[in-house]
C-alpha cells in the first residue's frame, strides 16, 4: 500500500532526535569540545571561517561540531549566523606588508629579502600515514625548535620590490571618477551585478568554494585560459585589524587575524600605450590556506580577460560562469532541493507524456491505414 | 497586514521578529513597492542567508518575513498541501520567530506562501500570496547570459520566447511546456509565474489579491498587483489550454481541481486525489465524497497519517456527471 | 520613394583599435536599389567599415546616417540602443560570413526564418509557418527540412537559410560579409545567382563585402576598393575591374588567377 511522503511535525522532530543521536556517535567515547576541534582541527576550522564569510574560531567550531564534520554543512550554519549580526561599520584594509609573517615563499627568485622562510607546512611531508598518530595518547606535545634569528619584522613584499622597476602593473584603488576612493561592494548587502568589478569578484572568489576554484585554476594551467603564472608570493602570518570610531577619529587596532595571501605574477604583453607589465592575480583567505589563494589568484586573473583585452574563450574566463556558480551554499542548496516534493510538476509532465504518446499512437495507425 | 514596530520574542531570544533585522526588512519592502510599481519586472535585492537552504524557500520567506505582523495569519502550503515537509518546516519556522497564528484555511489567513501551486479556494482583495520561486528569469533556459536577459525584458525583445514556443508545436504538434509556463503582465513584461502548473495560470489574471515572488538563490522580487492582466503565451491558432482529467477526485469527488496521481500498488494501480489537501478536507466536511469506498478512505487516511474522517452520509447527493470542459 | 536622397550616407567614418588606425576617413553614398562591393584584401579595413556602417561598432570618428521610413535620414548612433537592434531585425539584413554567427544552430529552420516576424508580434503559428515556407523555397531549400535544425545542413544549405533569415521582413538595406567564403565553387557560383536574383527581385539595397573579385563583378552595381583602411579608387564595377587606375586595384585585377 502506498504511503504518501507527508511528513508532519512528529517525523521532523523525530528526525531532529535521530541526527543528535548519529552526532553525538558512541556514548561511551567523550564527547568532542570545542576546543578541541578548533586547536587539533584548525585547517578545517580555517577553511569554515573563510567561505562563511565570519572570523571567529569559537563559532566555526561550533558549526563543525554540530554539522558532524560536514564543512559545507557549517559554512551553511555560519552563514546564517552571521545574516544575524549588526554591522557597526568597515575596518581599515588589513595591511598585509606588515603582517607578522611565520610563513612566507616566493617562486619567482631564489632568494630575496626577509627570505624564504618556510614555516609551517606539509609541503615537504611524505604523504605516509603516520601510526604514531594513531596511538593511545597520541603524540604529547611535540616541540619545533626556535630559529637563531627572529624573521625580519617587517618583510617587503615581491610585488612592491618589482614595481621598483615598474615591470608589474599597480593595484590602484577603485576610483569613484572624483578624485576619491569609490566605495567597496559588498554581496552580503547588494545582489551580484554583470558586468562585475574587481571587488565584487574578488568577495565571491574568497567566499567561493574551494573545490570549484581549484579545478578552475587548475583548468588553466592546462591550456583552457593560460595566463602564465608564477607564484610571486605567498605568506601566512597575523595582521592587525584597525577600525576607525567615530568619536575617536584616529584608528584603534581592534584584534588581530591569520591570514594567508598569494600573489601570482602573469604575463601580459604590452599595447602602444602601455610598455609590457606583469599583471597580477590575488588571493586572500582567513587562516591557513593555501591552496584557496591559489586557485584564487589563477582565477583571479583569468576573470581579468575583460579588461586586459584578452578574447574570453574558456570557463575560467567567463565572468557569469564563474561568479554565479562558486557559492556553494547556493550550488548545495539548490541542488539538493530537488529532494523537496516536486509530484505536482511531474504530474503535469506525465499527463503531458501519455497524451503525446497516445496522440503519436494514433499518427501511427493512421499512417499505417 | 501590518508591518509593526518589533521588539525581540520571548520564544526565541536574541532574533528580532520574524528573524531578519528591521533594516533588511526595510530594504525588501522597498524592492516590494518597486516590484508592485512595475507589474512582472524583476527587481534585484540583497537577500540574505537564511536557516534554510537556498532552493527551500529562503526567497518566499524573505518576503513573508519583511511583510509579517502581529496581526497577520499565516498559511503555508507546498504541493498545495499543508502537511508536506517543507510547508510544516516554514510554518514552524514563523511559529518560532514570529509567533504569529497560523492556518489550513486559506479564507482564514491573511498571507500564503506556496511552493508551485495556487489554491483552490478563490483569495480575495486584502490578501496576500507570496511565491516561492527557484527560477525567476523566464528566458534564463533559451539565454544563460545574464547581461543578454536584462536586455531582452529593457528593450521588450521576447520574440525568443516566441520561437520557442513556435519549436514545440513544430516538433510534438503542441506547446509541451505544462509548469512554469510564461506569462505576460500588464502587457509589458514576459514573467515566470514559478512552477506552478499551467493548470493554475488563469487563476493569476485578474486576481483580487496582491501576488508578491521572493527568489532568494538569484535575488530577485516581482510582484502583482490585485486585478492586473496575465495572460499566457501562445499562438492565436493554438490557444492556451489547461490540463484535464478524466477522473474526479476520489475523495470528494471535486471535478475541476488539480489532481495528484497515487500510486496503490505496484501493478499501476492509482487514483487521483485533490493536491489542495485544504480544499479537499472542506469539500469532504460539507458531505461530497468521490468513487473511492469509506474503508479505502480510511486506509487512505491513515497512510497518511491524519485522522480518518467520520462517514458523514449528509443530505443524499447525485453523483455528479462527469462532464469534460 | 524618394531615389534622390540616398539611403545610407557615410561621411569621414574612422576607426581605430588603440594606435591602429582600421579604417580612415572613409566616404560613400549608397541610393536606393544599388548593390555596393567593398573589395581589398585581408587587413584593408573593409569588415571593420561594415561593423562601423550596420550599427554593430561605433567609429572613433565620422557619421553614418540611414533614411528611416519615419525619420529621414538620421545618424544610426544618435538612435537608443532598441531603436537600432530594431533596425537591425527589420529594415535591415545582416549576412555573416560564418552562419553560425548568423543562425540558431539549436532551432529549426522554420524558428529561424520566422523569428523576426515573431519579435514583431506575429502570432498566428499557421501563417508563420507559411511564410518561413515560402522563403525557404525562395532561396531553394528543401521544404521538408522546415523542422531541421541547421547545425545538420551544409555549409551552403546554411547560408541559403542566413539569407531567408533576413529578407523575410523585406528590409531595403541588407549587409552582407565574405557571403559565399568557404563554399565549394560550384555552391558559390549558384549562391551568387540566387543572391542576384533576390537583390533584383526584392529591389534591395546592398553591401557587400569580399576579397573575391568575382563576386563583385557579379553582384555589385559600384565598388569602392581599400587599402591598409584607405578607400584607394572608386567607381562602377566593370569600369573599375577592367581599368583601374591605381597601382593597388590593378595588382588586385592581375592577381585574379584566369582558369
Amino acid at each position: 500500500m502506498y504511503v504518501a511522503v507527508k511528513g508532519g511535525e512528529q517525523a521532523i522532530l523525530n528526525s531532529h532526535k535521530l541526527i543528535a543521536e548519529e552526532r553525538r556517535g558512541d556514548p561511551a567515547v567523550p564527547e568532542l569540545t570545542l576546543t578541541q576541534i578548533k586547536e587539533q582541527m584548525q585547517l578545517a576550522v580555517d577553511r569554515v571561517m573563510t567561505e562563511g564569510s565570519l572570523y571567529d574560531r569559537d563559532l566555526a567550531a561550533l558549526a563543525i561540531k554540530q554539522a558532524q564534520g560536514d564543512l559545507m554543512e557549517a559554512i551553511f550554519l555560519l552563514r546564517a549566523y552571521r545574516t544575524t549580526l549588526t554591522r557597526f561599520g568597515e575596518s581599515e584594509p588589513i595591511d598585509t606588508a606588515r603582517m607578522a609573517v611565520r610563513r612566507r615563499i616566493s617562486a619567482a627568485y631564489k632568494d630575496l629579502p626577509g627570505g624564504q622562510v618556510l614555516g609551517p607546512s606539509y609541503d615537504y611531508t611524505h604523504r605516509l600515514l603516520d601510526f604514531a598518530l594513531a596511538a593511545e595518547g597520541g603524540v604529547g606535545a611535540p616541540e619545533a625548535e626556535a630559529a637563531e634569528t627572529a624573521v625580519d619584522a617587517a618583510i617587503p613584499r615581491v610585488t612592491d620590490i618589482l614595481n621598483h622597476e615598474g615591470l608589474i602593473e599597480e593595484e590602484i584603488a577603485f576610483d569613484d571618477g572624483q578624485g576619491g576612493e569609490g566605495p567597496v561592494a559588498d554581496l552580503t548587502r547588494e545582489p551580484m551585478a554583470f558586468p562585475a568589478d574587481r571587488d565584487l569578484r574578488l568577495q565571491n572568489l574568497a567566499r567561493g568554494d574551494e573545490g570549484f576554484l581549484l579545478a578552475l585554476g587548475y583548468s588553466t594551467q592546462r591550456g583552457y585560459g593560460r595566463n602564465h603564472p608564477f607564484a610571486g608570493e605567498i605568506r601566512l602570518g597575523e595582521v592587525s585589524v584597525e577600525f576607525v570610531p567615530e568619536e575617536l577619529g584616529f584608528p584603534i587596532e581592534i584584534g588581530e587575524i591569520t591570514v594567508t595571501e598569494c600573489q601570482m605574477i602573469n604575463q601580459f604583453a604590452g599595447s602602444a600605450e602601455r610598455p609590457p607589465q606583469f599583471t597580477r592575480g590575488y588571493g586572500l583567505a582567513f587562516g591557513h590556506g593555501e591552496r584557496k589563494t591559489m586557485s584564487m589568484a589563477l582565477v583571479d586573473r583569468a576573470l581579468r580577460a575583460r579588461e586586459l583585452d584578452e578574447s574570453i574563450e574558456y570557463p575560467a574566463q567567463d565572468e557569469e560562469f564563474v561568479l554565479y556558480h562558486s557559492d556553494n551554499v547556493e550550488a548545495s542548496g539548490f541542488v539538493q532541493h530537488l529532494k523537496l516534493p516536486h509530484y505536482v510538476d511531474f504530474q503535469s509532465e506525465l499527463q503531458l507524456i501519455r497524451s503525446l504518446r497516445k496522440r503519436h499512437g494514433q499518427d501511427r495507425m493512421e499512417a499505417a491505414e | 497586514m501590518s508591518a509593526t514596530r518589533t521588539q525581540e520574542v520571548d520564544g526565541e531570544a536574541g532574533y528580532n521578529f520574524a528573524y531578519l533585522d528591521e533594516q533588511t526588512k526595510r530594504m525588501i519592502r522597498r524592492c516590494i513597492l518597486k516590484a508592485v510599481a512595475v507589474p512582472g519586472y524583476q527587481v534585484p535585492f540583497g537577500g540574505r542567508e537564511m536557516p534554510l537552504p537556498y532552493g527551500w524557500g529562503t526567497g518566499g520567506m524573505q518576503v513573508t518575513a519583511s511583510i509579517i505582523g502581529k496581526d497577520d495569519t499565516l498559511k503555508v502550503i507546498d504541493q498545495g498541501a499543508d502537511d508536506t515537509t517543507n510547508a510544516v518546516n516554514i510554518r514552524r519556522f514563523f511559529a518560532r520567530v514570529a509567533e504569529v497564528p497560523t492556518t489550513e484555511a486559506t479564507a482564514e489567513a491573511s498571507i500564503v506562501q506556496t511552493r508551485h501551486r495556487v489554491p483552490e479556494d478563490p483569495m480575495t482583495e486584502g490578501q496576500i500570496i507570496v511565491y516561492q520561486v527557484p527560477q525567476p528569469e523566464p528566458l534564463r533556459y533559451l539565454e544563460p547570459r545574464e547581461t543578454e536577459c536584462r536586455k531582452m525584458h529593457a528593450y521588450k525583445e521576447y520574440g525568443l520566447m516566441q520561437v520557442s514556443l513556435y519549436e514545440d508545436i513544430a516538433r510534438f504538434g503542441e506547446i509541451v511546456t505544462s509548469y512554469s509556463y510564461p506569462v505576460m503582465v500588464n502587457d509589458r513584461y514576459l514573467m515566470s509565474p514559478t512552477p506552478i502548473p499551467k493548470f493554475d495560470n488563469p487563476k493569476m489574471d485578474d486576481f483580487p489579491a496582491l501576488q508578491l515572488f521572493g527568489a532568494g538563490r538569484e535575488k530577485r522580487i516581482y510582484a502583482i498587483p490585485p486585478y492586473t492582466k496575465v495572460k499566457s503565451l501562445d499562438f492565436d491558432d493554438h490557444p492556451f489550454a489547461i490540463q484535464q482529467w478524466e477522473e474526479d477526485c476520489a475523495l470528494c469527488g471535486a471535478e475541476e481541481t488539480f489532481l495528484d496521481e497515487v500510486i496503490l500498488d505496484d501493478q499501476g494501480g492509482k487514483m487521483y486525489v485533490c493536491s489542495d489537501s485544504h480544499y479537499c478536507t472542506k469539500r469532504r466536511a460539507e458531505g461530497h465524497t468521490g468513487t473511492l469506498s469509506e474503508s479505502a478512505a480510511k486506509a487512505y487516511a491513515a497512510a497518511v497519517g491524519a485522522a480518518p474522517e467520520p462517514a458523514n452520509p449528509g443530505p443524499a447527493k447525485p453523483e455528479p456527471a462527469k462532464e469534460e470542459a | 520613394m524618394d531615389t534622390t536622397s540616398p539611403l545610407l550616407r557615410v561621411r569621414n567614418l574612422t576607426h581605430a583599435f588603440g594606435p591602429v588606425l582600421a579604417c580612415a576617413d572613409v566616404s560613400f553614398e549608397l541610393y536606393p536599389g544599388e548593390v555596393l562591393g567593398v573589395v581589398g584584401e585581408s587587413g584593408s579595413g573593409k569588415t571593420t567599415l561594415l561593423n562601423c556602417i550596420s550599427a554593430r561598432l561605433a567609429p572613433t570618428n565620422g557619421i553614418v546616417e540611414y533614411d528611416l521610413r519615419t525619420k529621414g535620414l538620421t545618424d544610426i548612433y544618435a538612435l537608443s540602443e532598441p531603436e537600432r537592434r530594431l533596425l537591425l531585425r527589420t529594415d535591415w539584413g545582416v549576412v555573416t560570413q560564418n552562419p553560425r554567427d548568423g543562425l540558431r544552430m539549436d532551432v529549426s529552420a522554420g524558428g529561424n526564418v520566422g523569428e523576426r516576424l515573431m519579435a514583431v508580434g506575429a502570432r498566428h503559428y499557421a501563417t508563420i509557418r507559411g511564410e518561413a515556407e515560402d522563403w525557404l523555397q525562395k532561396v531553394e531549400l528543401d521544404l521538408g527540412r522546415i523542422d531541421d535544425k541547421p547545425k545538420h545542413f551544409s555549409g551552403g544549405m546554411q547560408q541559403r537559410l542566413q539569407i531567408a533569415r533576413n529578407l523575410v521582413t523585406k528590409p531595403r538595406l541588407v549587409f552582407m560579409d565574405e557571403p559565399t567564403g568557404g563554399l565549394d565553387v560550384s555552391v558559390q557560383a549558384r549562391l551568387l545567382d540566387l543572391l542576384r536574383g533576390l537583390v533584383r527581385e526584392l529591389r534591395l539595397s546592398a553591401i557587400i563585402v569580399t576579397h573575391d573579385l568575382a563576386v563583385a563583378r557579379l553582384l555589385a552595381d559600384r565598388l569602392i576598393v581599400m587599402k591598409d583602411g584607405k578607400v584607394v579608387e572608386t567607381g562602377l564595377t566593370d569600369q573599375v575591374l577592367d581599368d583601374p587606375h591605381h597601382a593597388y586595384t590593378q595588382l588586385l585585377v592581375s592577381s585574379v588567377l584566369q582558369v
